[in-house]
């Protein structure tokens, strides 16, 4: 029996099921699904719109939004979106990637303080990388990461490390506490090797490995968006199709089968596609701190429901991004990191939900 | 074992487990058990702490892969039938299910259409019809946009009785409804669970501690003891001052219960 002591005031305003009937199609929903996504999406567009116009060539908001529409003139089309979109474009994707990525994982583990990071991808994808910095190429094994360029390497460190993770905790299915348990083990071991290497650096490759480690956009363009909107063009409809399903994941395993739900198939297919987002996320812009973890409670306490939404996740990541990397650029030094900010936006929020943690957690 | 089973003359036999070995890795809770489940019936599962009547019913339920011989639903291995389909004939409710914070009860009802439903007919009317059909029927109109966990023990089981009602489901099987209520609770899920097999047609398989209760609410008592099937039949063949004291190493007496009729068990004291 769950402890349940909740001092949760009734639904203040009632948001009742609607229904969506179209031809064959049928779907509920209820008007905060949908408003909410919608607020974010004008947020994130202003919020993007900011940040394009601030820099050395300041451009307003309006300007930097008739740039967008097709108009403007030629000086500001190209500083716009040849110079700064592309680092929006990286801002906007990784946050969307790992939004969604904290709300499947939170999903599954039904943990709301599981993300990304305990499933071992962020740490494989720390070694790969500083691997390759620190490295350089004075092995063989190294000259080989390091042909494949930095965020392939952190890509296939993260991918490894998660696929370590995953083949440990599986018995017969994926259990959520042991699965958290084993990535905190394996994380463990990859922050060991990254001290290691980091020991063994020099100077100079060690402040390059940090602001690695820490997230950042800076220096980041089309090369580091094209694989992952490529890579959200196939995972993000995945995902979206997962829903359903997650809908009576939820309940715990025994209820979710005998609701018709194959339980091994279905955790299997939400644990690999929340890895994949979040290792393609972090091999382009660094493991960018706690958007994983705190955009998923943040959506589902403005959405309501009893689960992370995955749409309104993924958008309120990409605004987390682009608003911490707008504040990154402008009120503090060019060169600061967005994991930083976004760090110093999400730890108070940690604490705060753990503070607030009589409430029901299943771990 | 002797031939206690005593299989019924004509009805189908719904569900049943044959010749079924269970266990959790090397270890055997239940060796060799047979036990048929027909069309309408109404069977509680009774036994000591730890005899394996829980970890039969995960079986019954295709939650727990026997390590031998097999559960037929319609005669039908349960393991090689497509756990959707099995969804949509058989229903379970788990000794303490799990609902997500946030969840109302319609949210929860709702939720057991999910074998009914795809991902392009999401929400049918057929599926709006059926719960609120199901609310009403377990008077849970009324708390229908109340979140489960700010709901009592009691209330809480009547929802997820409600979402099996929604399931839509001809066989249900619950481990322990009662457990965690009092007693006025327990007869009241009971009742509930009782109409679901006189009003609805359900054939349901219940997994009790209160031996009284189930003799009361069920046709038929199975009794277990370490994994073995000791005695099967109506409650008064099985509850006998005899297989009490075999079964549960129990000494009590046997009378017959004031309001209905049934046996009724008076303890004594322990034996051993």
């Amino acid at each position: 029996m769950t402890a349940v002591a909740p001092t949760r005031a009734p639904a203040a305003r009632p948001d009742p099921r609607r229904t969506l009937r179209v031809g064959g199609f049928s779907a509920t929903y209820r008007r905060r699904q949908l408003v909410v996504p919608l607020l974010v999406l004008v947020v994130l567009v202003l919020a993007a719109a900011v940040s394009l116009g601030r820099g050395d060539y300041p451009i307003s908001v309006l300007d930097v939004l008739r740039v967008l529409v097709g108009a403007g003139d030629d000086t500001q089309q190209f500083i716009v979106l040849g110079l700064r979109a592309p680092r929006i474009a990286v801002a906007v994707l990784v946050g969307t990637a790992l939004g969604i990525s904290g709300a499947l994982i939170q999903t599954f583990a039904r943990n709301p303080l599981a993300s990304p990071d305990i499933l071992g991808v962020t740490g494989g994808a720390a070694v790969g990388a500083v691997a390759v910095i620190v490295l350089g190429g004075t092995t063989t094994a190294s000259r080989l990461l390091g042909g494949l360029g930095l965020p392939a390497a952190a890509l296939a460190g993260g991918l490894l490390m998660a696929l370590l993770v995953f083949g440990l905790a599986w018995n017969q299915g994926l259990d959520g506490y042991r699965l958290v348990l084993v990535g905190i083990g394996l994380s463990a071991m990859a922050l060991a090797v990254v001290r290691y290497l980091l020991t063994r650096s020099t100077i100079q490759d060690a402040a390059v490995a940090n602001v690695w480690i820490t997230g950042s956009l800076n220096g980041r363009g089309w090369d580091q968006a094209l694989p992952l909107a490529l890579a959200l063009l196939v995972l993000l409809p995945v995902s979206l199709a997962l829903s359903r399903v997650l809908g009576a994941l939820q309940f715990g395993d025994d209820t979710a089968r005998g609701l018709g739900v194959r339980v091994p198939l279905a955790q299997a297919v939400t644990v690999v596609v929340a890895v994949a987002l979040a290792a393609f996320a972090v091999s382009a812009a660094g493991p960018v701190q706690f958007v994983a973890l705190v955009v998923p409670q943040i959506a589902v306490r403005l959405t309501g429901g009893s689960r992370p939404p995955l749409l309104a996740a993924g958008l309120l990541g990409a605004l987390l991004v682009v608003a911490s990397d707008l504040v990154a650029r402008t009120v503090l030094p060019e060169t600061f990191p967005v994991g930083v900010v976004t760090s110093v936006v999400g730890a108070p929020y940690l604490l705060w939900l753990l503070v607030r943690g009589r409430r029901r957690t299943t771990l | 074992m002797t031939a206690l089973e005593s299989p019924s003359t004509t009805a189908t036999v719904r569900l049943a487990a044959d010749g079924v070995r269970l266990g959790y890795g090397d270890k055997v809770v239940v060796a060799d058990l047979d036990l048929q489940l027909t069309d309408g019936s109404f069977t509680a599962i009774v036994g000591p702490n730890g005899c394996g009547k829980s970890t039969l019913l995960r079986a019954l339920g295709r939650l727990l892969r026997p390590t031998a011989g097999s559960v037929l639903l319609d005669g039908r291995a349960i393991t090689s039938t497509p756990t959707k389909e099995v969804a949509k004939v058989l229903g379970l409710l788990p000794q303490t299910p799990l609902a997500p914070e946030g969840l109302t009860v319609a949210d929860l009802v709702a939720r057991g259409r999910h074998p009914h439903q795809s991902w392009l007919r999401q929400w049918s009317s057929d599926d709006e019809a059926v719960v609120t059909e199901a609310l009403t029927w377990t008077d849970m109109v009324e708390l229908a946009d109340s979140p489960v966990d700010a709901l009592s023990g009691g209330q809480r089981q009547r929802a997820w009785i409600s979402m099996a009602l929604a399931q839509g489901t001809d066989l249900l099987l619950l481990d322990e409804p009662t457990t965690y209520l009092d007693l006025a609770h327990q007869v009241d899920v009971l009742e509930l669970v009782g109409r679901l097999h006189t009003e609805r047609g359900r054939t349901v398989v219940v997994v009790l501690h209160d031996l009284n209760l189930a003799a009361r609410y069920a046709q038929r008592l199975v009794a277990m003891k370490d994994g073995v099937l000791i005695a099967s039949g109506t409650p008064a063949e099985v509850l006998t001052e005899q297989l009490l004291a075999e079964v549960f190493e129990l000494e009590a007496r046997v009378v017959p219960d004031p309001v209905t009729g049934t046996p009724m068990v008076v303890p004594v004291r322990r034996l051993r």
